[in-house]
């Protein structure tokens, strides 16, 4: 345990991205302060359609709301759904992999087929179909990613249970009569869940895109809640006239994406030596 | 493949689409809109509870679920996919109008992708860790980190805002209307592409046979073109295969930035009005293509791997 923990702290690119992700989770928390109070959705018409001055950095939107804030604001929508998102499929996948790997027969079928059908299938096709379906919302939008994205997860944890599965060490286990659920947490959890994290965390970024995505679409986060995506969408009837609406919170994904996907990427390479 | 794996992998095909026309229609028969309300509503006209009732009971939309999946789908086999309501024409012919401008979009995106994502790929795994592999690298891993609809966004600010270049609403008919969206689409694509380029050369170029190649005294040049690349072009057509499938869906977002008359456009504003026939349609139908196209991908192995053309 203690090596592992040098192995974290002496990697600067990793240690680097992780201060530069924690910025952003406390920027996040902290966005009354930051914004010195400034309301993110109560804007005053008097100043709709501001450029960047002084008073409103990243200037004002067609409400008179602040893009500042907005963005400040806009990333605990986006760090929330993002992080409820990865971590439903995670444990789904990882779940019903685990599950169809360790018991096989009518188990590994009925999950496997299941998984089979969302992956034969455009993903964000069905992300969009299932979202304006059921409605619009961040909720709905987490749930439609979530269905077409365990898949991965669960094939990943799936194939690596089948590669302990017929070892001597687990036949031994059972042999002396350990119970099935004390196998599933014991034998199989540990040996799937290093891969399975380095995978999530690697997703994060493209969660992150995908969930913005669907809100530009207007099917995720909806007015007057500050989100980066339909920020996007709102920005984009008066980009003439206004480039800093559209500008700023999609520069706010963007450096959140790069941050996100360095910090899996340095920890694939601290956690897992061999890929490259 | 041969004939018996290609007839099992067709039957798995039939199963999964029956699957995905189940989960399709299920979805539709949930989702909380009354496609009878909306059909009025969108007609103009301000339906009577009485009139509603009467038109549910004449759409069948009273049966039970099962009769009203199995009256769906077998409309669905004689081609008939029912009709639109919000633009008033029947779906297949919707469909058929907007599946020609989408397939343009995404072969010139393909096609952008290839001529920048395969030298580029190449030239970073063969000088790896030199300052040319650093710099594909990085810029790879920037323009996987960029959402396209900011991309396609930003291209517009650019080209058609500030330097007046290109037109902004796109009708989807001339080469210009074509060039952004694809452009935009290629980005992204070619960033993603480029790193699975260098990682398949990389893994072709440390196998035992060009070390024998390089004692013998083979030109570098020689081995790179004559057995690497063809080597690893393998691996590179399925990912290739692929994301012809996700693009069929994927180009949505940049449809609806450049008001391209594409399906993905067509499928939003279905969702946006609550056009039911209109979206069962068109979820089927991207599914389909989306299976043969991957078929077709496995079925060239048998043409492109000279040791699948033994087995057979």
């Amino acid at each position: 345990m203690e090596k592992k923990k040098n192995k974290f702290l002496s990697n600067r690119g990793f240690m680097i991205f992780a201060v530069l992700a924690l910025l952003i989770i406390l920027a996040s928390i902290f966005a009354p302060l930051i914004c010195h109070g400034v309301d993110p959705i109560e804007g005053e018409l008097a100043n709709s359609i501001m450029a960047p001055n002084a008073d409103h950095p990243f200037g004002t939107d067609k409400m008179g709301r602040d893009v500042f804030a907005r963005v400040i604001y806009g990333s605990r929508t986006s760090l929330v759904s993002t992080f409820s998102l990865v971590l439903t499929i995670f444990v789904l996948g990882t779940l019903l992999g685990i599950l169809a790997g360790y018991f096989g027969g009518w188990v590994d079928a009925v999950i496997m087929r299941l998984a089979d059908m969302m992956i034969s299938f455009p993903g964000l096709v069905l992300a969009i179909a299932v979202a304006g379906l059921l409605g619009a919302s961040m909720k709905n939008a987490i749930i439609a990613i979530a269905i077409v994205s365990w898949p991965k997860y669960a094939r990943l944890a799936r194939s690596l249970v089948m590669k302990i599965r017929h070892t001597d060490f687990v036949a031994a286990a059972q042999v002396t009569g350990s119970r099935t659920g004390y196998m599933l947490r014991k034998y199989m959890l540990p040996n799937t869940i290093t891969t399975l994290v380095i995978t999530a965390a690697t997703d994060i970024g493209s969660m992150m895109m995908e969930l913005a995505a669907l809100s530009f679409l207007g099917f995720g986060a909806q007015a007057p809640t500050p989100e980066w995506g339909s920020m996007l969408n709102e920005g984009r009837n008066f980009m003439q006239s206004a480039p800093w609406m559209v500008v700023y919170p999609g520069l706010a994904i963007f450096v959140t994406v790069v941050i996100f996907n360095m910090l899996g990427d340095n920890l694939r390479d601290i956690l897992d030596p061999k890929s490259e | 493949m041969g004939k018996k794996q290609l007839v099992s992998r067709l039957l798995q095909m039939l199963i999964v689409l029956i699957g995905i026309s189940i989960f399709t229609f299920l979805l539709t028969y949930l989702s909380p809109g009354d496609p009878v309300r909306n059909m009025y509503t969108s007609a103009g006209i301000m339906p009577t509870e009485e009139l509603i009732q009467q038109t549910r009971e004449e759409m069948g939309l009273n049966e039970p679920f099962v009769t009203q999946y199995f009256h769906w789908i077998g409309n669905c086999l004689k081609g008939d996919f029912g009709k639109s309501y919000s633009l008033n024409k029947p779906v297949v012919q919707l469909l058929a109008q907007r599946l020609w401008p989408t397939l343009k979009l995404t072969l010139m995106s393909m096609l952008l992708m290839l001529i920048v994502a395969v030298p580029l790929g190449v030239l970073s795994a063969v000088y790896k860790n030199r300052p040319i592999d650093y710099i594909v690298r990085s810029v790879t891993f920037f323009g996987v980190s960029i959402p396209n609809f900011w991309m396609g966004l930003m291209l517009i600010l650019f080209f058609c805002v500030k330097l007046r270049l290109l037109p902004v609403v796109s009708s989807g008919g001339t080469f210009k209307d074509l060039i952004l969206p694809a452009v935009t689409l290629a980005i992204a694509m070619s960033a993603k592409y480029t790193r699975q380029v260098r990682t398949a050369v990389l893994e072709e170029l440390s196998s035992d046979y060009v070390v024998g190649a390089r004692a013998r005294g083979v030109k570098e040049s020689k081995i790179l073109w004559g057995n690497v690349f063809p080597n690893s072009l393998l691996p590179l057509i399925t990912i290739f295969g692929l994301s012809i499938g996700s693009l069929l869906g994927g180009t949505s977002v940049v449809e609806v930035i450049f008001s391209y008359p594409g399906l993905g456009n067509l499928a939003v504003n279905a969702i946006m009005s609550a056009d039911y026939f209109l979206v069962q349609g068109y979820v089927l139908w991207v599914s389909v293509i989306y299976m043969v196209v991957n078929l077709l991908v496995d079925l060239s192995y048998n043409y492109i791997d000279p040791r699948m053309r033994l087995r057979r």
